[in-house]
């Protein structure tokens, strides 16, 4: 376990106290152990060679001249790679992707592995790889939207319907008064993450540890079991830390496994770390939509209907299909409501959940098309959105479990100073004389729960433990989730031991979906209370405390005591009850889970509302975001700092959708032609000036027994947009196309 | 990353025959070099390791005027010269534009002259090149070609050179000092870097084993300082390659242009001298009309390569803004963002 010390919390309450993250110094120090930093005795180092085509066959690989190279211990190949129990093709749950494992000689994708080569140094194993000159039998690939026919997917996202509906959409359009037909396109994203995969493995006869981030410690274990063959029990999955997850690391990736195989190959411990290039391929990725909505509205401003439909591009061989249309199920009113998708298969590797998938792409097109029919409307964009608020669900109809939506648009607006728009483009500059845009755009994420188990205990001396195999991506959760443990038990920070990032601890589910400190943190609450329950048991009914006859919800935990809430100035210690009962500890389980009745009954979902300054070069079409407001409402704020933490994080991730990342392709080979971070870009300090997240209260006694809703990925919603609609307000020019580049401006 | 040898070595005269040898090359910072071994680009048999040569490591300020930098001196240390940078401040400009500070700490000038094309396709052993294996062919050509070139290109090579630091050397008329297995020599910076013709893979005119050992600015170059500005139109606002880049200084005598230099980057396999351009406005004065007119004489040749037409009609404009920021003249400080149309600089003179 790593070594984290507590910062005191203040005073009472953990949960809502800014406290900075409990690992902070351990990464800053370099202290803190990322999988590649595991150095076990006798490690040996492995090296994938990736395929240079995207769909054809490896005819020839020049093993001995790799093995022949000084240090190079084995090349694991189709020919020596080790039997697998389980078909890495078998899809038994649409959430088992396909996996390349050398089983066969076939390339589906470039920078697909190919072969690993393992050496008793990475120098060694990095020239193994090169020398093993493959060669291939090409088949021309596939490449963008327009290389197949389309079809329509059996379900898109993470099991998200296909389509949905309400009303008479094409009805709606007819009637309507004023109509915006539009369509927007994005670019492909990689997942970058600073760590890029990484794996030690280590096999001790059947038993099998395992370093490696991972988003979903309980499926990685599970997901290992089924290919090797292995009792889950024998399985240990090690991810303290992770340097950066996005929705890459929530599946075993099949570098991942590979790096296992290895291990399993050579008979000693083996770490597999991808280099950069290597993560534009075989880890998933977001991928492109071409996205077209119809609008229509009255003369007042309201829509009388909504209709967007996305067309998507998963893999030859498997099945994502990113799900943008989704968000206009849930955002704005309208009589008739039309949402579809259709997929398109090329010879990519499969793309996968990546930060907000679905929303964040179907985000910049539906608030582009809203800032078109609101000019067509001759309104305002914020007053147009607040005529089309919605006050239940669009298609369901249900009723919202909180929305404070209004308010963000109003602190948003008045923050950003919003009312200082001149309508009209190119209408606004700065004292140099370059124009000035501002731009606004909705923020919106469903509120979801998955499903986690902890464990709590409270014992003689006062102290408690939390214990669950969470996971700490960088958002915050060794902090976070103890935070939601010392309230549950009682206890200050300081006497709480908090367990977390291995596979043997009790399942808490998957970092994703913004669910996590949600899920896991109700997982904790659930333990705690059970614990507490069994002290205050022992408690009133002794006569001898005095808290005797209060009953169970007669009392409160702080600061390691039980307290009559009908009279403060009784109380005792966690210590004196157990002690008296001659226990040392009491200890209990408890589960994290959406209510079905209250998600039947309810929309959940986080809100939010982005306000965007660009400054744009008139004749040069350079563009720069100035500044960017976000005021977002999201339940219980559990710890203000990493909540804005979390906010910046997902709106520089917009700043990057709309002006920088895009995934280039050479269509006649199917190699991402910048594969590198000098040349892929993301926004860089220069790029994002001035950036301020609202946090705006918002109780919610619905979404779950803690009011906590997911902040992890709203922020890229709303934000990418309302750049995009601040460029067209800057210089006229309506780009439909992510990422926003100067050329495209030049026209 | 393939098995090579490894020379310290301690004089010139000893790197020089050091280098001289098929397959070996030098090694300064590496801030190129290491990358593309990494990606098995370069397989060098030998690397002979410069850094620790004596005395190359100086600014001198010479007795008539003019400035000799020594081959390794970091391109941080340069920019932040006070002397030079207030002498040749597009050239300091110029340097702070380029890469992050992190690199700009570590890379020397000789390097920086020397660095590699940033095609994709140069960079991708995957890709016929005929820059990395003459005859093979030019895969960018038909490819992914926003940022290659528009002016000087050939049917065998289309890639730009990218750096920023040459633009404004090669318009003051910098001059690289050589040490070769003949002796030493002199090359105008202009001479250094080839055009593509039929011929990629000769990147410069530099023979094995000659090594560059200093460069140097005439004193006239200084003349230009009060009108002297770089310019660098990117993709993001730090750490990205010029999608095109232009530097410009004007000598200016009783409301007139009396001299003007003007090059651009990004555009061309070289940093791109435009000489007709600077013949333009000599004499004219410094107005709009003028420096419209001296980028229609930049880029009368300038000719897209694949889906880049946009880069003439930016490198137009780009021309006319560095002229008329110049002519503003040079600002007293560095701007926070160096040669970033965000620097600050009102638009209009």
């Amino acid at each position: 376990m790593p070594d984290i010390a507590y910062e005191q919390a203040r005073h009472g309450s953990s949960i809502g106290q800014p406290l900075t993250r409990r690992d902070g110094l351990l990464k800053v120090t370099g202290a803190a152990t990322y999988a590649a930093d595991n150095r076990p005795e006798g490690l040996l180092h492995a090296v994938l060679a990736v395929s240079r085509i995207a769909r054809g066959r490896v005819v020839g690989l020049d093993v001995a001249a790799a093995k022949a190279h000084p240090g190079v211990v084995e090349v694991m190949t189709g020919a020596n790679a080790p039997k697998l129990a389980q078909d890495p093709d078998a899809k038994e749950n649409p959430f088992m992707f396909r996996l390349d494992l050398l089983q066969n000689d076939r390339v589906r994708y470039a920078h697909q592995p190919i072969a690993v080569v393992i050496a008793e140094t990475l120098e060694a194993a990095t020239e193994g790889a090169e020398l093993l000159a493959p060669r291939y039998e090409v088949d021309p690939p596939g490449i963008g939207l327009d290389t197949d026919e389309p079809h329509v997917p059996e379900g898109v996202g993470a099991g998200d319907k296909t389509s949905a509906s309400r009303g008479d959409v094409e009805a709606g359009l007819a009637q309507a008064e004023r109509r915006v037909e539009t369509t927007y396109e994005t670019a492909a994203q990689y997942h970058n993450a600073l760590e890029p995969h990484a794996v030690v493995a280590r096999w001790e006869g059947d038993r099998l540890i395992v370093d490696t981030p991972s988003q979903a410690l309980a499926m990685a274990k599970m997901r290992l079991a089924g290919l090797f063959g292995l009792d889950p029990k024998n399985i240990l999955v090690r991810s303290p830390f992770l340097g950066g997850g996005f929705g890459s690391k929530g599946f075993m990736s099949g570098p991942q496994v590979l790096g296992v195989m290895a291990a399993k190959l050579v008979g000693r411990p083996v770490k597999l770390v991808l280099r950069r290039e290597q993560m534009f391929g075989p880890v998933g990725h977001r991928g492109e939509t071409r996205q077209t909505l119809r609008l229509g509205s009255d003369a007042s401003g309201a829509l009388t209907a909504l209709d967007h439909h996305t067309l998507t591009t998963t893999s030859r061989f498997d099945d994502f299909y990113e799900p943008s249309s989704a968000i206009s199920r849930y955002l704005y009113a309208a009589p008739a409501v039309s949402t579809r998708h259709s997929g398109v298969r090329v010879d990519t590797g499969t793309p996968l959940f990546m930060r907000a998938p679905g929303e964040a792409s179907g985000s910049v097109a539906l608030e582009g098309a809203i800032d078109e029919m609101a000019e067509a409307c001759g309104l305002d964009p914020l007053e147009f959105r607040l005529r089309n608020y919605a006050e239940a669900e669009p298609i369901s109809g249900r009723p919202f479990s909180s929305k404070a939506l209004r308010e963000c648009y109003a602190q948003g607006a008045a923050r950003f100073g919003w009312d200082k728009r001149i309508a009209g483009t190119r209408s606004m500059r700065d004292p140099a004389g370059r124009l000035v845009g501002f731009g606004m755009g909705t923020a919106l994420f469903p509120a979801l729960m998955m499903q986690a188990e902890a464990w709590a205990e409270i014992r003689a001396d006062g102290t408690g433990t939390v214990a669950l195999g969470a996971h700490d991506m960088g958002q915050g959760a060794w902090t976070a989730l103890a935070q939601i443990a010392a309230d549950g038990l009682g206890i200050d920070l300081d006497r709480l031991d908090f367990q977390s990032g291995t596979s043997d601890l009790p399942n808490a589910g998957i970092a994703g979906g913004s669910a996590h400190t949600a899920t896991a943190g109700s997982a904790i609450h659930s333990a705690a209370a059970a614990v507490l329950a069994q002290l205050a048991d022992l408690a009133t009914r002794d006569e001898r405390s005095p808290l005797f006859g209060a009953g169970n919800a007669g009392v409160y935990a702080r600061g390691g005591r039980l307290v009559r809430r009908d009279d403060e100035g009784r109380s005792e210690s966690f210590s004196e009850i157990l002690s008296r009962a001659g226990k040392t500890s009491v200890s209990a389980q408890g589960q994290g889970a959406a209510d079905p009745a209250s998600r039947e009954a309810y929309a959940m979902h986080a809100h939010g509302a982005v306000f965007a300054e660009v400054s744009v070069d008139p004749d040069l079409g350079q563009i720069r975001v100035t500044r960017l407001v976000g005021a977002f409402a999201a339940g219980r704020v559990v710890n203000p700092r990493l909540v804005t933490s979390q906010y910046y994080g997902g709106m520089i991730w917009g700043v990057s959708f709309a002006l920088h990342e895009n995934a280039v392709v050479d269509p006649r080979s199917g190699r991402v032609m910048n594969a590198n971070l000098g040349e892929y870009h993301v926004p860089v300090n220069a790029d994002v000036p001035s950036i301020e997240a609202i946090l705006v209260e918002e109780h919610d006694p619905h979404v779950n027994p803690l009011g906590i809703k997911g902040v992890g990925e709203i922020g890229i919603t709303g934000t990418a947009g309302a750049i995009a609609n601040a460029v067209y307000h800057a210089t006229g020019v309506r780009v439909r196309k992510t990422p926003i580049t100067l050329d495209r401006l030049l026209g | 990353m393939n098995r090579f040898d490894y020379v310290r070595a301690g004089s010139v005269a000893e790197a020089v025959a050091a280098a001289a040898e098929p397959g070996a090359v030098y090694l300064a910072a590496g801030t190129n070099l290491l990358d593309l071994m990494k990606g098995s680009i370069a397989r060098p048999g030998r690397l002979v390791d410069v850094t620790h040569l004596p005395g190359l490591d100086r600014i001198d300020h010479l007795p008539g005027g003019g400035v000799r930098i020594g081959a390794l001196v970091r391109n941080s240390d340069l920019a932040y010269d006070p002397d030079f940078a207030k002498s040749h401040p597009a050239v300091a400009e110029a340097l702070l534009s380029g890469a992050s500070a992190q690199l700009r700490n570590a890379a020397t000038v000789a390097g920086n002259l020397l660095q590699r094309t940033r095609c994709p396709y140069f960079y991708d052993p995957a890709s016929a090149c005929n820059k990395r294996d003459p005859g093979a062919g030019c895969d960018a050509r038909g490819g992914e070609t926003r940022l290659h070139a528009v002016l000087g290109w050939s049917e065998h090579c289309i890639a730009t050179h990218p750096s920023d630091f040459c633009v404004p050397l090669v318009s003051l008329d910098a001059v690289v000092e050589v040490e070769g297995t003949s002796g030493a020599r002199e090359v105008p910076l202009d001479a250094l870097h080839r055009l593509p013709e039929d011929r990629p893979d000769r990147e410069t005119v530099l023979e094995p084993g000659d090594l560059i050992v200093a460069l140097r600015l005439p004193a006239e170059a200084a003349g230009f300082a009060g009108h002297s500005r770089y310019l660098k139109v990117r993709d993001r606002t730090s750490y990205a390659f010029a999608v095109v880049s232009a530097s410009a200084s004007l000598r200016l005598e009783g409301g007139r242009i009396g001299e003007a230099r003007l090059a651009l980057g990004g555009v061309a396999l070289k940093p791109w001298r435009a000489r007709a351009a600077e013949a333009a406005l000599t004499g004219a004065e410094p107005t709009e009309r003028s420096f419209a007119r001296a980028a229609e004489a930049a880029l009368a040749e300038a000719r897209p390569s694949g889906d880049n037409a946009f880069k003439i009609e930016l490198a137009r404009r780009l021309i006319v803004r560095t002229l008329t920021l110049a002519a503003d003249g040079t600002p007293e400080r560095m701007p926070a963002l160096p040669a970033s149309a965000f620097s600050g600089d009102a638009l209009h003179a």
